[in-house]
């Protein structure tokens, strides 16, 4: 009698779950699942926007890899500022958050606020699109002329010894994001007790609190964040476009992003930004399982 | 037990370790705030500032000429301004609270809701997030067009609501702070999932979904669709950014002020949820 009632209390359950499931599923499907489905379908095609997709087979990931002379360029790219910008920016997103945690209510929200500006203004490029311009009326350049570091004004965004670092420092100064918030907001719902229990049992500095308690009892947190920084890291493309132009010069910050759009938008090559976006996809999708390991392995 | 309580979390640093501390905390703060006050100093500038060179920072003579000169701007616009505002809070806040509901609710099932295929949902909604938004505007336009939602306020609205990263988010919320033990209670009282969602998960899950709301709220907020909304009257605030910079550096000045009034409704939102995420602090713990 017991279990049937069990039984059927779950699955009454399951049947209502479902039913609030079903808003986001149908969506899901609809606007997402779909749409990438479509997109990788279109990687094996030849499509320019006009005419129907033409199946080509393999050809387009043949031509990545063989042919194309921006590729090897762009995934070098891409993979040294999702190397340096993903770990650094996600550190940096949770220290932040970490840092002002033991603040008082009023100090954490502008803190937060500051630390945040950069994702709600519009025009943040803008900023250092004027500290580092080319003439002589940039901040930098005005302030190295003055000083007689150098004798004629630099082409920051010209120089490609120059234009990675740059955008390296930007989009670090960007990644108070998502996972920051998101941070903040793990780090407050740690139960209080946790701590006077770590405490009690012989915890007796902040390391050792971080480590033992309040980053194993916020592990799906942090791997969220962790995915959201993969994400971003790896589809750099916004700042460089911006700061760089495109082409940059000699190509030296292009990313997979920006040669996915190029490809799409001015060569209406549709087939073949499938297929590159597939690509990016892979390795993302690669981070994402290692990610996973090593948020597994945290506070062991 | 007192005691330890008192002395928990008086972990005390060097005073080099707090000076470092603050001074990292400030400038790093004070570093990332630079675009909205350079924003806010250009709205302020006379036209003279504006074409000075070498161009200056700061605002040394602040006018309000910039703001005053808006409504005269902006009088001339096919359809009222009001409709403009009309449609950018209404399509905000109804996919941003529409978001939220579908969000939190699936996140939920997804986490406590034991059935077939919920790991396997679960690891698609987390790769799906990876893949690159560019590509998928051309098969998604041709969604839209097959659904008729072009030209509407759906397409505002539709596409954003199943955006991967709110479940993402509440699932990891719900996993690292609601315990099973915690829904068992209330099965227990014979109450059903629905109503388990609603009012024992929903009020533990604010820090998640207010986190959500400012982010959902901010991304539609400066939403500009590229080729899905043609009537003006359709259209949204950050569109009229561009009639008023048509009127080339002369008009600068009065293109900041629009943006710092553009700047507003994100920043009260962000003021609203960050102030009640903080506030959240100690009691959200669930006992046990």
């Amino acid at each position: 009698m017991k279990v049937k009632s069990l039984k059927t209390r779950g699955s009454s359950e399951v049947r209502t779950g479902l039913i609030m499931l079903s808003p986001f599923l149908i969506l899901f499907f609809v606007f997402t699942v779909l749409p990438i489905l479509s997109s990788v379908v279109l990687s094996f095609t030849t499509y320019d926007m006009i005419s129907a997709p033409k199946f080509n087979g393999i050809s387009n990931y043949i031509k990545m890899f063989s042919s194309d002379d921006m590729f090897p360029n762009v995934l070098r790219n891409t993979l040294v500022l999702a190397i340096i910008t993903g770990p650094i920016g996600y550190m940096l997103s949770f220290v932040l958050a970490w840092m002002i945690n033991e603040l008082n209510r009023t100090a954490r929200t502008i803190l937060s606020f500051l630390f945040y500006a950069p994702a709600l203004s519009s025009n943040v490029y803008f900023i250092w699109q004027v500290l580092f311009s080319g003439d002589s009326y940039g901040y930098i350049n005005s302030a190295l002329l003055s000083l007689g570091v150098v004798s004629e004004p630099i082409q920051w965004f010209k120089d490609a010894n120059y234009v990675m670092v740059i955008i390296v420092v930007v989009q670090l100064w960007m990644s108070m994001g998502i996972s920051f918030l998101s941070n903040i907001s793990g780090l407050q719902n740690v139960n209080p007790e946790m701590y006077e229990a770590g405490c009690i049992d012989g915890i007796r500095n902040r390391w050792a609190e971080l480590w033992y308690i309040t980053l194993p009892s916020m592990k799906p947190i942090l791997l969220f964040g962790a995915v959201m920084q993969i994400q971003s890291s790896f589809s750099i493309g916004a700042v460089v476009t911006a700061l760089a132009g495109f082409p940059s010069v000699n190509y030296s910050v292009d990313t997979l992003v920006t040669l996915i759009q190029d490809v799409g938008t001015s060569r209406y090559e549709m087939g073949y930004a499938a297929a590159l976006s597939v690509f990016l996809f892979a390795m993302m999708a690669v981070s994402r399982v290692i990610i996973g390991k090593v948020v597994d392995a945290i506070g062991r | 037990m007192k005691n330890v309580k008192a002395q928990y979390r008086r972990y005390t640093r060097s005073s080099w370790g707090n000076f470092f501390y603050f001074f990292f905390l400030i400038l790093f703060g004070l570093f990332s705030v630079l675009p909205m006050i350079y924003t806010v100093c250009t709205s302020l500038k006379p036209l003279e500032e504006i074409l000075i060179f070498p161009p200056r920072f700061f605002v040394t003579r602040p006018v309000i000429d910039n703001y005053t000169a808006l409504p005269k701007l902006l009088s001339n616009l096919s359809v009222p301004l009001s409709r403009y505002i009309f449609n950018s809070l209404f399509v905000s806040v109804s996919t941003t609270v529409l978001h939220i509901f579908i969000a939190s609710m699936a996140a939920f099932v997804i986490a406590k809701v034991k059935f077939k295929g919920s790991q396997t949902l679960f690891m698609l909604i987390q790769f799906a997030l990876l893949y690159n938004a560019y590509t998928l505007a051309i098969p998604q336009y041709v969604i839209f067009s097959k659904l008729n939602i072009i030209d509407t306020y759906w397409v505002y609205i539709l596409p954003y609501l199943p955006s991967t990263l709110g479940v993402f988010l509440v699932k990891q919320f719900i996993d690292s702070s609601i315990p099973d033990a915690l829904l068992e209670a209330g099965r227990i009282d014979g109450a059903g999932i629905f109503r388990i969602y609603y009012q024992i998960a929903l009020p533990i899950m604010k820090p998640a979904w207010l986190t959500l709301a400012l982010f959902a709220f901010r991304d539609i907020w400066s939403m500009q669709p590229a080729g899905t909304i043609f009537s003006e009257e359709l259209k949204m605030l950050p569109n009229i950014m561009s009639t008023i910079s048509a009127g080339g550096i002369a008009r600068s000045g009065s293109a900041m002020a629009a943006t710092v009034i553009l700047l507003i409704p994100p920043i009260i939102v962000y003021m609203v949820s960050q102030g009640s995420v903080m506030e959240t602090m100690g009691s959200a713990g669930i006992k046990g």
